[in-house]
Parts: C-alpha cells; sequence; structure tokens
C-alpha cells in the first residue's frame, strides 16, 4: 500500500458468502471506497470465492469430496444465487432485471470497475485448499493468494474492516 | 444560482450509487488542480453523496443546480492530490 492511499485510509472486506446480493454489496463499498481514493483489500474466502472463479472447470480437486463440493458448489460472478428469495433460479434473474432497468452495474461490471480503480482482491491459501482450488481456477482481477495472517496485517492498517 | 463555467462535464445521468461518485473521481484525476468539473445526475443518492465525497477527497463543492429530476454539480478540484 502506498503511503498517499494511508492518508486516505483504508478499507478491508472479508468477502465470506457465494451469493449473489451479497457480492455486490461489498462490490458497492469497495467501489465507492475506491472512488474516494481509499485503498482496498478484499480477502474472498470460502463460499465467497465463487465470486471471483473463472467460469467453467466443473470437476476441480484430487480427491472425491473435494470434487463432488466443486460440482455442488459450481458458480462464477454470472452465476450466483441470492441468499434470500432464490426460488431455484428465478430470484437472481429477476434481480438482474430489476437492477439492469436502475442501470446498477453487473456483478461483473462492479469486478472490473474495481480492478481498474486499484481495488486488491486476494483469495484465501487455507480455503483453496480445503476445496483443491488452483490460482489458475481464478479470473484474472485477484491478485493473488494470501493467508489470515496478511489479511490481518492489512486489515489492521485499515479504517474500515467487513465481514460479508 | 450563479452559472458556473466548467473545464469538463461528464453526464451520469441513469447511473446508480455508486457508480457517479466512481466517474467523478475517474474524471476529477485527469484534471489539473482549480479546475471545475460539472456532474450531470439523475440518482437522487448523488445530491447527497457527492458533497460528501468533495469534502472527503479534498476537492471543493461550487454549488450545484436542480432542474426537475437532473442535478448539475459543480466541483473544483483541490490542490491535495495525495
Amino acid at each position: 500500500m502506498t503511503d498517499a492511499k494511508k492518508n486516505k485510509g483504508s478499507v478491508t472486506i472479508v468477502v465470506f458468502s457465494g451469493e449473489l446480493d451479497k457480492a455486490i454489496a461489498a462490490y458497492v463499498i469497495a467501489t465507492a471506497a475506491a472512488s474516494m481514493g481509499m485503498g482496498v483489500n478484499m480477502f474472498f474466502t470460502f463460499w465467497g470465492m465463487n465470486v471471483i472463479k473463472k467460469r467453467g472447470g466443473l470437476i476441480k480437486g484430487r480427491h472425491w469430496m473435494q470434487k463432488m463440493l466443486n460440482v455442488m458448489n459450481y458458480g462464477h460472478a454470472k452465476k450466483l444465487a441470492l441468499s434470500r428469495m432464490n426460488m431455484l433460479g428465478i430470484g437472481p434473474a429477476m434481480l438482474k432485471t430489476m437492477m439492469s432497468q436502475k442501470r446498477v452495474p453487473t456483478l461483473h461490471e462492479f469486478i472490473q470497475t474495481a480492478a481498474s480503480l486499484g481495488v486488491k482482491m486476494y483469495a484465501c491459501e487455507m480455503s483453496m485448499s480445503v476445496m483443491g482450488l488452483k490460482k489458475e481456477d481464478f479470473i484474472d482481477e485477484c491478485a493473488g493468494v494470501i493467508g489470515a495472517v496478511s489479511y490481518l496485517a492489512d486489515a489492521k492498517e485499515s479504517n474500515v474492516n467487513l465481514f460479508i | 444560482m450563479p452559472a458556473f463555467a466548467a473545464n469538463k462535464t461528464i453526464d451520469v445521468r441513469g447511473l446508480a450509487c455508486p457508480m457517479p461518485s466512481v466517474k467523478t473521481a475517474l474524471a476529477l484525476e485527469g484534471m489539473a488542480a482549480g479546475e471545475t468539473l460539472e456532474v450531470v445526475t439523475d440518482d437522487p443518492v448523488s445530491k447527497k453523496d457527492l458533497p460528501v465525497w468533495a469534502q472527503s477527497t479534498g476537492n471543493t463543492l461550487l454549488g450545484m443546480k436542480e432542474e426537475a429530476a437532473v442535478v448539475r454539480i459543480y466541483l473544483k478540484k483541490g490542490l491535495r492530490i495525495d
């Protein structure tokens, strides 16, 4: 983090949830903070990793449990459920329509905007090893793979810390 | 309402929170200190958020002009570039 970013403060966000509504909430805050010149670090862990996963590659992992989990937990920025009123996928479709009517960016657009504003997105190393995921399974906007200590080192210096 | 001479205008009509702030930040990035940016928005949140945004980023709110649902917000880029 540069000194310039420190002067304006910084935000750290843990994205634990892999649902569309929660992911959008995280990115609204991340992009708004970045627009204010704040440094933003997002740490994607557990179900939240789906938000920054690449499309495709249904079967991942080494042993059968990892493979089964990854098939059942398949998702990426354009394919996420809602935390409420999912209604077998009707909910997300309706919400996407309603959001585009109000010209709220899609999650995919939010991710690109965030990256262009310098928001750093990291995947959690421990969750990745549990689920059998590799760095290549994540989108290019993912800046790297870090552990809890690296996250906390950033969080300790930040002014705002969120767990979503 | 006094008129403000803007060096640059961005039209963010139709865009919802937080995109007007994001577009404003990007537009001001390419401008020199002391220059004026005009932001044309119809997002009701911008009216409250952009003045706060300006204050927190070291820029100055010169004024706002409301015409029906459209608000024109005038911001002067601050000297503080950190």
